[in-house]
């Protein structure tokens, strides 16, 4: 039983980690423009999806140099996401900037359908597939690479907001925008480098998870929900309540497959968010919001 | 007195269409869907337009009305009509315990909220096979009669849903002019002004939120009884999403813009399928477009347009902005 829990904590928490991943672009965009961006899951398709197809053949690119593309070109959608269809409808209504977003979701979707295909793709393991044995649970090296990369990108995205002046220019857009543009900081630009680093984060997320889970061009829609769904449990708009989310809901969905049902874990996972929303209607480490009448 | 007149207009575009277009499949099967979506969208237009309350998981009360209507008839043999009756019985049920948590949410909160619920209501309606038969669905469901007359014809469908239409256009116009109607407007102004008017504003939302279901269920039975055979696919996140768009392409808080956005949405798909493999990527397009150029929808766009195009027809061009009529009702 201990094993056996054990196992299912190792699935957890690397599942847990790339909603984490996907929570934290949520947040990320979302303190920038207050967009919550149903997009965010596409990039983590296209970041697979690119990945593997520049890396196939004979003549195709050694894996890293594949993946260092596929984020480079995901990172410019992103940007082309901000310019062409955010920044102009600012000052929309939240429900309008929503379907904006699905629809680019969609329009996403819709260009992997027709290059890609229908078909499920698979990509090769980075450092094999030996499992590592602890006690009876057996872990992938792939886990260790999503888990150590997740860390990896957090603290880089922790560093980035508290000790670089880009950063710090990015949170000063967030908290007051025409305050920001008063102190000479180049909003627009701002906005457009928050974009790349949440669709940045998506396509790395992508990369990193697809040896264990594959990909497909519709794999993006549910990636998206859940880390949605990660971002409103911890609390929508702080970027650790983002990470610590995406890990409880990989853990919870991990062990109710496993102890519960593997048919009604993604159920379980969104009854457990509800749950969570009725007693703390703004997240577990969410601020309480006050309105000024 | 406008209002009569919008809902006369749509009566008589809807009997001189079959009149005009006999037997035309755009006009008996298109059409029918049509206003059965237009039911739908009004529906959600009462609780996002009006009450001011998103919600991303519409399509769960269509769909239980939907399986409790297909369940009820085809393994215990019920009357149509009384599992109809019992199907929005269960959906005003749980839309009025769900209501009170689910709407103290604000924001992306109560998107995500509402979001959640559909998608548990779906993940249900595929894995609980033993009732609902699974990702395969439920077939076989008798056809719905009326004092002895049996609905089978598309052409029938096309006669039933757009008086049921016409009815809940009916409705829902008497409601926004009503006392209640008015708490609902005042409720999507500010929430703490319409409290401090008196207005019981949880009870309010809650009532909105049942109604809005119940009209769902209702037109889910239907759709039950139309179909004869259903599957979780028609009730999905994916449809809720469609619902709100129809809602929002129309304008918030217009009904007939709710009617346009549900026209716009189901003849597109139509009308896209010659892109064949691109249907997807162009709807997609479309769909953003639409919401970065004409962010207070379609239909409003499409009215300022022609009035202004009429008073530049009728008088010298002014050279204050033109307004935008009906919809000022509800600012």
């Amino acid at each position: 039983m201990f094993d056996q829990i054990l196992q299912f904590l190792i699935t957890g928490m690397t599942t847990g980690a790339i909603y984490a991943l996907v929570a934290l672009g949520f947040t990320i965009i979302y303190n920038a423009s207050d967009v919550v961006n149903f997009a965010q899951g596409e990039f983590v398709m296209m970041g697979a999806m690119s990945t593997i197809f520049l890396a196939a053949g004979d003549n195709g690119l050694p894996i890293p140099l594949a993946a260092a593309t596929s984020v480079v070109l995901v990172i410019c959608v992103g940007i082309l996401l901000q310019r062409f269809a955010i920044a102009p409808a600012r000052g929309a209504s939240v429900v309008t900037t929503i379907i904006i977003t699905i629809g680019a979701s969609i329009f996403l979707r819709g260009v992997a359908l027709v290059i890609w295909g229908k078909d499920i793709q698979a990509m090769a393991h980075f450092s094999g597939e030996i499992p590592i044995h602890i006690g009876n649970a057996t872990l992938l090296p792939q886990n260790l690479w999503v888990m150590g990369g997740t860390a990896l990108m957090v603290l880089g995205v922790h560093y980035f907001f508290h000790h670089t002046m880009q950063g710090k220019a990015i949170l000063a857009c967030s908290y007051n925008r025409d305050a920001a543009n008063l102190m000479g900081i180049n909003v627009g630009l701002m906005m457009l480098v928050a974009y790349g680093l949440s669709a940045l984060l998506g396509a790395m997320a992508g990369i990193l998870v697809t040896p264990i889970s594959f990909t497909s061009y519709d794999a993006g829609v549910m990636l998206g929900l859940k880390g949605f769904s990660a971002a409103i449990l911890g609390g929508m708009g702080n970027p650790m309540g983002a990470v610590v989310g995406g890990l409880l809901l990989g853990l919870i969905e991990s062990l109710a497959a496993g102890l519960i049902s593997s048919g009604y874990k993604d159920a379980i996972g969104f009854i457990i968010l509800l749950l969570v929303l009725f007693i703390r209607p703004s997240g577990l480490m969410g601020r309480r919001s006050s309105d000024r009448v | 007195m406008k209002r009569i007149k919008g809902l006369i207009i749509l009566a008589i575009i809807l009997i001189a269409l079959p009149i005009l277009f006999p037997n035309n499949y755009f006009i008996t099967v298109v059409g029918t869907a049509v206003a059965l979506h237009a039911v739908l969208a009004i529906s959600l237009n009462l609780l996002m337009g009006y009450a001011g309350q998103i919600s991303l998981g519409h399509a769960a009360f269509f769909g239980i009305g939907a399986y409790s209507s297909a369940i009820l008839t085809t393994q215990h043999q019920w009357n149509p009509l009384l599992s109809i009756g019992a199907g929005m019985l269960i959906t005003g049920i749980i839309a009025f315990v769900i209501a009170r948590p689910i709407l103290k949410l604000k924001g992306h909160y109560l998107a995500m909220a509402t979001l959640g619920f559909g998608i548990i209501v779906s993940i249900i309606l595929v894995q609980a096979g033993n009732f609902t038969g699974g990702p395969d669905g439920l077939s076989d469901i008798p056809p719905l009669a009326l004092f002895g007359w049996t609905i089978s014809s598309d052409f029938h469908w096309y006669v039933v849903m757009s008086t049921v239409l016409l009815l809940i256009v009916w409705l829902v116009n008497n409601l926004i002019d009503s006392r209640s109607g008015r708490a609902l407007r005042a409720l999507h102004g500010s929430e703490v002004a319409a409290e401090m008017m008196g207005i019981n504003t949880t009870s309010v939302k809650t009532n909105v939120f049942v109604l809005s279901a119940l009209i769902a269920s209702f037109v889910g039975s239907l759709f039950a009884h139309q179909q004869a055979f259903i599957s979780p696919d028609s009730f999905s996140f994916f449809f809720s999403i469609e619902l709100v768009t129809m809602v929002v392409l129309g304008g918030l808080a217009s009904t007939y813009g709710a009617i346009f956005g549900a026209l716009v949405l189901t003849f597109l798909p139509e009308l896209l399928v010659v892109f064949e493999d691109y249907e997807v990527m162009v709807f997609g397009g479309i769909l953003m477009l639409m919401m970065i150029f004409m962010p207070q929808g379609l239909f409003v766009a499409l009215e300022n347009l022609i009035s202004r195009l009429y008073r530049n027809y009728f008088n010298p061009p002014l050279p204050v902005p033109a307004s935008d009529g009906e919809n000022h009702d509800v600012a």
